[in-house]
């Protein structure tokens, strides 16, 4: 059909001879399967952390703002700092999925679940230094605008800080359930996919009972449409009010009108390169590497660059107007003290390479699309970002208009602690989440297969754009007898049959697989459908959904096949599957396995 | 007073399309489609009329901006009238340039929410709702379409479907009364 046609030019967003339930299982599989062990290990690091900056807040909490480093000259440091950091952070999440979806860029569907996820965690470790930095946090409900005790008091509507209360506490609502109305066909999925009782009524429950009817689908599509159309306005209002706290005040370096388009090309900006930092790892974690592929990375250091360049712009203008206006404030900040040249130079300078030279180098495109060179620049864009809240605050702060108190400062174990603790508590929460949620919009991403596909934009190209785009979708196992289900061969479709060899190499490797395979189903016997019933062999331990799938590809279909196994042919199971882990004698699968048949 | 529906289950989403716009050629009447994902289109050739919530969603942000016009009017000029900073707060006029951004959160706040609320409702999805697909592999890649079967030979309508590219096809026959 041709409505599925995509410019060729353009290159494919999901990779290799993907079906739907391709798609499914891949995504499953992260939450289906268990946790290795490199998971764990970083889980631990994040939960100390965490846990040492909840000390850290209780010990605040408990004895007093005192604890922190701050002094009479600045009076706001490190938690606002960090306030502003998570902020920004959390505003490309909103940024993927709003303005992208109302641009219609269909990379998004890959990266817009994970970015979202980032952005709410983000914004509770935002909202927790107003919290704490109240003193005393079991007052904060004194915020809202509630009746209270003392006479008519109402909270001040003409600040700033009561619009942040307001810009923020929507900003966290209205992207919580923009994220959670995509996820509920992506529970739904992962409900009618597992076979543990346990999870089928926990996702039966977070998926709200979604069915996937015509009519929801078309309310699901509205829904998110008028959803995006609302966070986009919002996402850019949240910062520029952000960036009222500073400008609407008299401080020299903060009274500044560039401050809302600066703070959110800024907050974009930091909040791209988290995404970045954590997709990078997670495509590697969570074999996600054919769905978040170096275009996506290469798209995503796109928009770095051109925020980057904003907040480049932005400084520039800055030192200008410094010197053009004449203004004496304004040439104290940046000129005659100089935020270049005072005490804080080092923080000054850290921020121009950080944020200006280092993300100059994503210009060469072939760096751009190094993996390995975008995670290093992701990190440093993190840290600059974090010295430009930093630079705006402290700097601009520690000379005030009397000499006598001009005071610099330092933080304490308690300021560095809370830090620490609060992106130990953002990777606990994403740890969970990475293992727990459908981590790619899966239903999103089967609606571009056929556009954009490897499998499919091969297909137009070898037979024309009319081409027809019908799946066959072969039942396990397959007509031609088990053997026959090898890797690339179980997705016959119109692409099958008359699909060229790549080169003769390809055709040896297939030959000797073949033989390979054969050997090893003569050991533990084929499987026959018509008399035999297929085994849940996800029962093993060491077999989650994708090691099954690849055994099912083999033609291992029942726990007998697998009790006859031995080190033979687990030796030759390592030669077909690729990226086999080898764990089969380790972990006994032939003895577990004879144990489950007995149990019938 | 039993039902009679038709299951017939697809394995592409082209071939569903084709076989909704046949099928409705033919005058058989479709009382639900199940799919994986959303099909573009789809919603048009069931004949489904088009959705309203993008209409409720407006009319909930003009209550939003009401509500905070109200509360900030009530809070700052009627109740309680403060000089703040020199900032004129004896009239709403005045006062409203600050106003602003409340007024603009409050407006997508009811707008957002309430209208995802709509949708749940309408929809029929909460917490410990039931999942009512028929087939659990209508989330993975199956589509299935249900045609009622009240009134029709049953034997020529499966025939019928078949032709159309179904994979599986099952006759289900219902006791309740709607």
């Amino acid at each position: 059909m041709s409505s599925h046609y995509e410019a060729p030019i353009r290159e494919p967003l999901v990779l290799g001879e993907k079906s739907y339930h391709d798609i499914s299982v891949d995504v499953g599989a992260p939450v289906l399967g268990k946790a290795n062990k490199s998971w764990w290990i970083v889980f631990t690091i994040a939960l100390i952390a965490f846990l040492w900056g909840l000390g850290c807040i209780i010990y605040t909490v408990s004895t007093g703002i005192g604890v922190w480093g701050l002094n009479k000259t600045i009076g706001w440091a490190w938690d606002i700092t960090n306030f502003v950091w998570w902020v920004g952070i959390g505003h490309a999440g909103t940024l993927i999925s709003a303005v992208l979806l109302l641009f219609r860029q269909k990379w998004r569907m890959a990266v817009n679940r994970s970015a979202e996820a980032m952005t709410i965690f983000a914004v509770v470790q935002a909202g927790l230094f107003p919290i704490i930095h109240m003193g005393r946090p079991w007052l904060a409900y004194w915020v809202l605008p509630l009746p209270n005790q003392f006479g008519s008091l109402w909270v001040n509507f003409n600040s700033p800080l009561l619009w942040d209360v307001f810009a923020i506490s929507t900003y966290l609502s209205i992207s919580l359930v923009f994220w959670w109305t995509g996820l509920l066909p992506d529970f739904a999925m992962i409900r009618d996919r597992t076979n543990s009782p346990f999870q089928k009524k926990i996702y039966g429950i977070l998926s709200f009972g979604w069915s996937g009817r015509v009519k929801d689908w078309q309310r699901f599509e509205e829904v998110s449409l008028v959803l995006a159309g609302l966070a986009t306005p919002l996402v850019l209002s949240v910062h520029t009010i952000v960036s009222f706290d500073f400008a609407t005040s008299v401080v020299p370096g903060w009274h500044s009108t560039i401050y809302p388009p600066y703070f959110v090309a800024g907050a974009i900006f930091s909040g791209f390169a988290m995404v970045q930092t954590l997709l990078i790892i997670m495509r590697k974690v969570s074999n996600l590497e054919d769905y978040i592929t170096v275009l996506h990375i290469e798209y995503m250091n796109k928009v770095i660059l051109l925020t980057g360049g904003i907040v480049t712009v932005a400084y520039l203008i800055e030192y200008f107007i410094g010197w053009y206006s004449g203004i004496p404030y304004e040439n104290y900040t940046y000129l005659s003290f100089g935020a270049a040249t005072g005490p804080y130079w080092w923080a000054f300078w850290a921020l121009i390479i950080c944020n200006l030279i280092v993300p100059l180098t994503l210009w060469v495109k072939k760096w751009r699309r190094n993996i390995a060179w975008t995670f290093f620049v992701a990190l440093i864009i993190n840290i600059g970002m974090w010295f430009e809240r930093f630079d705006i605050i402290v700097i601009d702060l520690s000379k005030d208009r009397l000499t006598s108190s001009w005071a610099m400062f330092q933080p304490t174990f308690v300021d560095i602690g809370t830090f620490m603790g609060t992106i130990g508590f953002f990777f606990v929460l994403f740890l969970l989440y990475a293992r727990t949620f459908p981590v790619i919009a899966q239903a999103e991403v089967k609606t571009i297969l056929k556009t954009s596909g490897e499998a499919f934009k091969r297909l137009r190209a070898e037979h024309g754009d009319d081409h027809s785009h019908v799946q066959h979708v072969e039942e396990y196992p397959a007509e031609a007898g088990p053997a026959a289900n090898t890797e690339g061969k179980h997705f016959v479709n119109s692409f099958g049959p008359d699909e060229p060899a790549e080169d003769a190499v390809d055709f040896v490797d297939q030959d000797v697989r073949q033989r390979e395979i054969n050997q090893l189903l003569a050991v533990v016997g084929t499987f026959d459908p018509a008399v035999e019933t297929q085994d849940n062999l996800q029962r093993i331990t060491g077999i989650g959904p994708l090691m099954e799938q690849k055994l099912h590809q083999v033609g291992i279909f029942t726990f007998d096949q697998i009790s006859r196994m031995t080190a033979v042919e687990y030796a030759l199971l390592k030669d077909i599957i690729s990226e086999f882990p080898g764990n089969g004698e380790r972990d006994d699968w032939a003895g577990q396995a004879l144990m489950f048949k007995n149990e019938k | 007073m039993a039902t009679t529906k038709i299951h017939a289950i697809y394995t592409d989403d082209d071939l569903l399309m084709q076989a909704v716009k046949q099928t409705r050629a033919e005058n058989y009447y479709i009382s639900e489609v199940y799919t994986p994902f959303p099909v573009h289109g789809l919603d048009y050739a069931v004949g489904l009329a088009p959705t309203r919530i993008a209409i409720t969603s407006f009319l909930y942000g003009l209550v939003g901006l009401s509500v905070a016009i109200w509360m900030m009017n009530y809070m700052m000029i009627e109740d309680w009238p403060q000089n703040i900073g020199g900032k004129p707060s004896f009239t709403f006029y005045q006062n409203m340039p600050t106003f602003i951004p409340i007024m603009f959160e409050m407006t997508v706040f009811f707008a957002g929410h309430l209208m995802v609320i709509t949708f749940y409702m309408r929809s029929r999805l909460w917490p410990f709702k039931k999942a009512e697909n028929p087939d659990v592999r209508t989330t993975d890649d199956r589509f299935l379409m249900e045609v009622d079967a009240e009134n029709h030979n049953v034997e020529q309508l499966t025939q019928f479907l078949y032709n159309t590219g179904a994979s599986e096809i099952s006759l289900i026959t219902n006791e309740q009364d709607h």
